[in-house]
């Protein structure tokens, strides 16, 4: 499924989208199959599956936890593929990886890997738009969705650039510093949401946990809300996982509906 | 070969691969440097505290003994006299300057073995700049006399406990601190690596090196040497003193690191040889050679030195071997501490294992004629730190 088509369902059913991030393979594929599932259950409108890189410098050591744990378990780009390939769910789904393994794989490559295993974005937190040409260009061609970041130290001039290359939805840091749960909404996301002003739906993520948070977001006037450390701390703990997977996400998917 | 500051590549190696949260500083960082690098006053300011604080010029050094023993004429560039005992201050105290002009109100930086982190912390406290260094907390262990040196001189140390707990994890987590306050903060990185425009600055404040080499060979010998010869890590001291002689006609040789052998595994490499084996990849903001694995995951690198220890290599370094203006070589661990010995006989220097690595280099190259006849060896650093390992080695 399209991003784009998702976010056009949810407008009209005047909902913000809950996108939940995991690492795929913490702790192996065939977990990550049952994680989905439970997230979906839960309420997720677009699935952000990490494809692990060993030196990942815009993830918090809670999701760096997740990533080593998914290379320890023997996920590669191969395995990877094969697992999102074998994921039966009607929501979009999305990667999220660092350039090397892209570079690595070929880029090209890479994007059709993507269109053949039924993903319809790729984030990369290490591409800004000053590198990006190249990949944005094969996105282009084989219609996957390329999603950009803006910070709230991104100037104007530079949302305006990242607005113009950004497809599927523009990811917001909500603030300076690297992913991690928080427990309160800062005034500098506010004001980013305020600031980005495009037809492209907005959602924000870094730091988000609970569903009154979520709700704020959302009614802060973004489009969606992306979590992950909260999940993956639960991945962490091992302990009554899909459950409680479910119940967050469904927490979290009940803050980002409007009522 | 000169370029422009606005050009973030060194031929395709290079640019900006960070977060967007970063890239605002990096533009300012830009801005800045472009102000700041031929201002009178920041380098009168600049060349005041390399001259009396770091004790700049550093001689260089007719190593007759040496040379006798190696079959040609070899000049050391003693950098291993300046304070701290390695080129790491000229960087550090440029960088440091710089962030002071730029009203940054705390340095951060990685350090491997420690040298960088003391080198921070020495210009940090001599600039009154809050300083806090990130290091492996395996590193902090092994290299614990370091450790102690920076808090001495008030910088904090922190350990990181993450990933392989050594220089790449302290980078990954400096890199992360710097996205949290890259307001206040401005990141010291310690090698010709990372994003643009670092790959930049920092070769220019180490320029120092071969500004002064050029000055000190024709003084000595009335032409440029055949050919130069520095260890690469990161590659600051190689580019420091190739830099200045890029357009000239003398032979570069950047020495790597070749461990205790050639020997990879999925995930890690025996050696440190980014230059002679590793290949295309992105790694901590730049595009260059990085070992890495079929997949793209970064392996870990091995060297008897910790500050030739790194996975990657800069930006700049990787363009010039690929248009073939330097030779990447590599000495085993072995060839260096046999070279160590030679140095320490011969000359009464005791040098860094880094620096060791291109002392063994001219020892195999020279009987080929492949150096020419007067070479000069970028001496990057004294040995008292190595002490230990050399002693563990013998045993």
């Amino acid at each position: 499924m399209k991003i784009s088509e998702k976010f056009r369902e949810l407008k009209r059913k005047k909902e913000g989208a809950l996108i939940a991030y995991i690492c795929a393979g913490d702790p192996s594929p065939d977990a990550t199959k049952e994680y989905v599932t439970a997230l979906v259950r839960g309420g997720a409108d677009i699935i952000e599956l990490g494809l692990p890189f060993s030196d990942p410098t815009a993830d918090g050591p809670t999701i760096q936890a997740g990533i080593e744990r998914a290379l320890d378990g023997g996920m590669t780009p191969d395995v990877y593929f094969k697992t999102v390939g074998s994921l039966r769910v009607h929501i979009p789904l999305v990667v999220m990886t660092y350039y090397n393994i892209i570079f690595k794989r070929g880029l090209e490559k890479f994007v059709k890997d993507c269109v053949a295993s039924g993903i319809s974005g790729i984030i990369v937190p290490d591409l800004p738009p000053e590198e990006s040409g190249e990949l944005a260009g094969f996105c282009r061609k084989h219609d996957v969705d390329l999603i950009f970041f803006a910070a709230p130290t991104t100037t104007g001039e530079r949302i305006k650039r990242i607005l113009a290359e950004g497809k599927g939805f523009i990811y917001l840091v909500a603030r300076l510093g690297v992913t991690g749960a928080r427990t309160d909404v800062a005034s500098s996301t506010r004001e980013l949401i305020q600031r980005v002003k495009t037809t492209t739906p907005k959602a924000v993520g870094f730091g988000i946990s609970n569903g009154e948070q979520a709700a704020q977001i959302i009614s802060a006037g973004a489009d969606g809300v992306i979590v992950g450390s909260a999940f993956v701390d639960i991945i962490a703990s091992g302990k009554d996982v899909p459950a409680r997977l479910e119940a967050l996400a469904r927490e979290l998917k009940e803050g980002a509906r409007i009522s | 070969m000169k370029r422009e500051l606005k050009s973030t590549k060194f031929g395709k190696y290079g640019g900006q691969f960070v977060p967007e949260v970063l890239m605002p500083a990096l533009e300012e960082l830009t801005e800045q440097y472009e102000n700041y690098k031929d201002d009178p006053v920041f380098n009168e300011e600049l060349n005041y505290y390399l001259k009396d604080f770091a004790g700049r010029p550093s001689p260089l050094y007719h190593a007759k003994r040496l040379s006798k023993e190696y079959g040609v004429k070899i000049y050391l560039k003693r950098e291993d006299l300046v304070h701290g005992g390695a080129h790491k201050l000229n960087n550090t105290l440029g960088q440091a300057l710089l962030a002071r002009y730029m009203r940054k109100k705390r340095i951060i930086a990685e350090t491997g073995a420690g040298q960088h982190g003391t080198a921070c912390a020495m210009a940090g406290a001599a600039f009154g700049i809050k300083t806090e260094v990130y290091m492996g907390a395996k590193d902090t262990v092994r290299q614990r006399m370091n450790v102690y040196r920076m808090e001495l001189m008030g910088t904090k140390v922190i350990p990181v406990k993450s990933g392989s707990q050594t220089l790449k994890d302290a980078i990954n987590e400096a890199m992360r601190d710097w996205v949290a306050n890259v307001e206040t903060t401005h990141y010291l990185i310690g090698s010709v690596v990372g994003p643009h425009p670092f790959p930049t600055i920092v070769r220019d404040f180490q320029s120092v090196i071969g500004k002064e080499t050029r000055t000190q060979i024709m003084e000595k010998e009335g032409r440029f040497p055949d050919s130069i010869v520095a260890c690469t890590g990161g590659g600051s001291n190689a580019m420091g003193i190739f830099h200045p002689f890029i357009e000239d006609d003398v032979d570069l040789f950047a020495v790597e690191a070749g461990g205790s052998g050639m020997k990879v595994t999925d995930k890690e490499a025996l050696h440190s040889a980014t230059l002679c084996t590793g290949e295309d990849g992105v790694l901590h903001g730049m595009r260059t050679k990085v070992l890495q694995n079929k997949y793209g995951q970064i392996l870990e690198s091995s060297s008897i030195a910790a500050g030739l220890d790194y996975a990657g290599v800069g930006p700049e370094l990787a363009y010039l071997a690929d248009i073939g203006r330097l030779k990447p070589c590599n000495s085993m661990d072995a060839e260096a501490l046999d070279a160590f010995n030679d140095l320490c006989m011969l000359e009464g220097i005791i040098p860094a294992l880094e620096s060791s690595h291109a002392v063994a280099y001219v020892k195999k190259a020279a009987a080929s004629g492949d150096l020419g006849d007067v070479v000069v060896i970028n001496l990057s650093g004294r040995g008292d730190k190595d002490l230990e390992t050399v002693m563990g080695m013998r045993k």
